[in-house]
């Protein structure tokens, strides 16, 4: 075990993998020299050769159209898409064209290709590149989504990702790039897509959140007990396909459910966490689901970004207030 | 500032390549294609020209879904197919490229089953080297440069050609593809047909430039403008192209000039915009009557084989279409087979509720609030 940020646990995984597998190849604006502008592909290029660590033009549509030409001619690409924001600009690529190859060609051509994308705010970025955006994505048929919140689970998933046969959106929580270290087990190892964590246990409310917001929920579960209140909280760890088993036992277990997303309300995943519980724990419910996510407003300049972004204290609030409602 | 830091509009007259004149004549000293090679294009060609007639007739009758006939174009489809080693090359089509897709070895019967709406029509055999067809104009071009690069860094010879229109050659992501398959020098052919046409759009309400194909220079790649009713013309320039990509020389623009002789797809009517005046230029250049006027000269083509070759066309479309009817409909599978290589476990349930609710006795009508 060694203790790793996630941007060194995703930099070992794809020095790893790239090591193991010939037909990996890294593609994306920025990450050969500089090593990408988190630094998640530093080194690569030095050590793997510029066949394939590839700087692309600034382009994303054709960064990701040309991955699933890559994957069609036999390799496994790993495309970065610099900032999730700037996916709007490959969007047909990825909404419409990857994820439906393998069906439009009744099964002939599989497209192997993880895309991996930072997102999310709390890190002063400039205007755009912050958006939680992943529910655009978790409406693609034939897409995986899977948005690790620890260094382990980074390693682990990006790993099962690469090895994947379908296309994998990866999205990295730029929040959680560097703000912890987690132990992460020595060499090679994967973590299934699907499979949620249970982060944190407790009988009261369950808190479900995924990416950075399992942090957020965590410092508040903290504080809550506290308060004489424990939660347990659930890592979704992937969003496609995501763990109903693990979210409704948490949820059936405790009566109480909370959602923690850093998207706005309307729309976002959370919505479909929170049909699949009524629709799977209904009886077991002993207070209405509650959301807690940003508001159905563009994400604003950095200055407010913190008001913008639900933090621990709306967490905190929102789940006493949800703990004094009885059935 | 001096005439040397400006960049206009070049001023000096452009020819398409020609080889083959309207009337049949050749403008060099010998055809690029021998006999047998000239009699198989031309074959093809009218096989396309026998599916799209029949196909438009079936689609009256509410028996063939809408699609895009390449009528007019099979000059153009097929003497680019024809440079094409469908072993180790491949095709990345859009939608109006029939011929190609048969030369390349994709079933008749597949095409005709995607048009009819059958799932069927999706297979591409495995030894076959083409992508499916792309509805959403220019998306396949990404992914032709990235096959292209992909095929290169594994050291294999292949060449990918990809089909693209006037129309769609505003999008973005041909300015992207062109871009990058000069950068990665990926042995990739941009194929434009400029047909005049994208639906009702002229071609000269797409771009301001005076040709499409002087794009090229402006990714540092090669650009040839080239008569698109000439089979040879087209074939010509295609050879070299091949070659070059093969040789790892980089990519090369066609823009091949042809004409939409007939509507876009079944759903449209041409009688709205496209006036005598669009038209008369293009009289009597028709790409199929071209080869035949030539090879008739040279006493290859007569009554007798044009005879012989228009019943072979007639029966493959025949047999192809009788396959297609005799396909049987697909069923619910059809709907969730071959989304995911391991379907997640919700997808198994959706299933699974689709054939409870969907039980051919109606025994079990479990619907659900779910899908």
């Amino acid at each position: 075990m060694t203790a790793q940020t996630m941007v060194e646990s995703i930099r070992g995984c794809l020095r790893e993998e790239m090591a193991r597998d010939e037909s990996i190849l890294v593609i994306g604006e920025d990450v050969g020299a500089l090593g990408g502008v988190f630094r998640a592909t530093d080194g690569l290029l030095a050590e793997f050769g510029p066949d394939r660590v590839v700087d692309m033009p600034l382009a994303e549509a054709v960064i990701v159209g040309s991955g699933i030409g890559l994957a069609l001619s036999g390799l496994r690409p790993v495309v970065e898409i610099q900032f999730l924001g700037f996916a709007h600009q490959a969007f047909h690529q990825i909404g419409q064209q990857v994820a439906r190859m393998r069906y439009r060609s009744q099964g002939r051509f599989a497209v192997p290709i993880v895309i991996r994308a930072p997102f999310g705010g709390g890190v002063r970025t400039p205007e755009m590149h912050s958006d939680a955006f992943e529910a655009y994505y978790t409406h693609v048929p034939g897409l995986k989504v899977v948005a690790p919140a620890t260094a382990r689970d980074a390693k682990g998933l990006l790993a099962q990702a690469i090895q994947d046969d379908d296309p994998v959106l990866f999205l990295e929580p730029l929040k959680g790039y560097r703000l912890q270290k987690d132990e992460v087990d020595d060499g090679r190892f994967t973590v299934p897509i699907g499979r949620a964590r249970i982060a944190r246990e407790g009988g009261d409310v369950t808190i479900v959140a995924w990416s950075a917001a399992v942090g957020l929920a965590l410092n508040a579960a903290d504080e809550l007990s506290e308060r004489g209140i424990e939660a347990t909280v659930v890592d979704l760890r992937s969003l496609v396909p995501f763990d109903i088993d693990t979210l409704t036992a948490a949820v059936s277990h405790t009566g109480r459910a909370v959602i923690v997303q850093e998207a706005p309300l309307t729309g976002g995943f959370g919505a479909e966490i929170a049909a699949t519980i009524q629709a799977s724990c209904f009886y077991s419910l002993e207070a209405p689901i509650l959301r807690i996510s940003a508001p159905d407003t563009p994400y604003p300049l950095a200055g407010i970004e913190d008001m913008y972004v639900p933090d621990t204290a709306r967490v905190v609030s929102g789940v006493a207030d949800l703990m004094a409602v009885t059935a | 500032m001096s005439e040397s830091h400006r960049f206009q509009p070049a001023s000096v007259a452009v020819e398409p390549y020609s080889v083959l004149t309207k009337d049949g004549t050749l403008t060099a000293e010998a055809a690029p294609m021998k006999d047998d090679a000239t009699l198989e294009a031309l074959e093809l060609m009218i096989l396309a020209r026998t599916f799209d007639e029949k196909a438009t007739k079936l689609q009256r009758q509410g028996r063939f879904g809408t699609f895009s006939s390449v009528r007019g174009q099979e000059a153009s489809v097929v003497g680019a197919a024809s440079a094409l080693d469908p072993r180790r090359d491949w095709v990345v089509p859009q939608y109006r490229e029939l011929p190609a897709l048969l030369r390349q070895g994709l079933p008749l019967e597949n095409f005709a089953l995607y048009f009819m709406g059958h799932p069927g029509g999706g297979v591409i055999p495995p030894d076959v080297n083409v992508l499916p067809i792309q509805i959403s104009l220019a998306a396949q071009l990404p992914q032709a440069v990235g096959l292209a690069w992909g095929l290169r860094h594994q050291g294999l010879d292949g060449v990918v050609t990809t089909f693209v229109g006037d129309g769609a050659s505003s999008e973005g992501d041909f300015h992207e593809s062109l871009n990058l398959a000069g950068l990665r020098k990926a042995p990739v052919i941009f194929f434009l047909q400029n047909n005049g046409w994208a639906i009702s759009t002229p071609r000269r309400a797409q771009s301001a430039a005076r040709t499409l194909a002087e794009r090229a220079p402006g990714y540092g790649i090669d650009g040839v403008l080239v008569d698109g009713n000439d089979l040879f013309a087209v074939n010509a320039v295609m050879q070299e192209a091949v070659r070059r990509a093969r040789a790892g020389d980089g990519p090369t623009l066609i823009e091949s000039l042809t004409w939409r002789a007939g509507a876009h797809n079944t759903a449209d009517d041409p009688t709205r915009y496209v006036t005598d005046d669009d038209e008369a230029p293009w009289a009597g250049t028709d790409p199929i009557q071209r080869v035949e006027t030539f090879l008739a000269a040279r006493g290859v083509w007569t009554e007798e084989l044009a005879a012989r070759i228009r019943l072979r066309c007639t029966t493959e479309v025949e047999r192809a279409l009788g396959v297609a009817r005799q396909t049987p409909p697909a069923g619910h599978a059809a709907l969730f087979d071959h989304v995911y290589a391991v379907p997640p476990d919700r997808l198994n349930e959706q299933r699974a509720r689709w054939a409870r609710n969907n039980a051919p006795d109606g025994s079990a009508p479990t619907r659900t609030t779910e899908s």
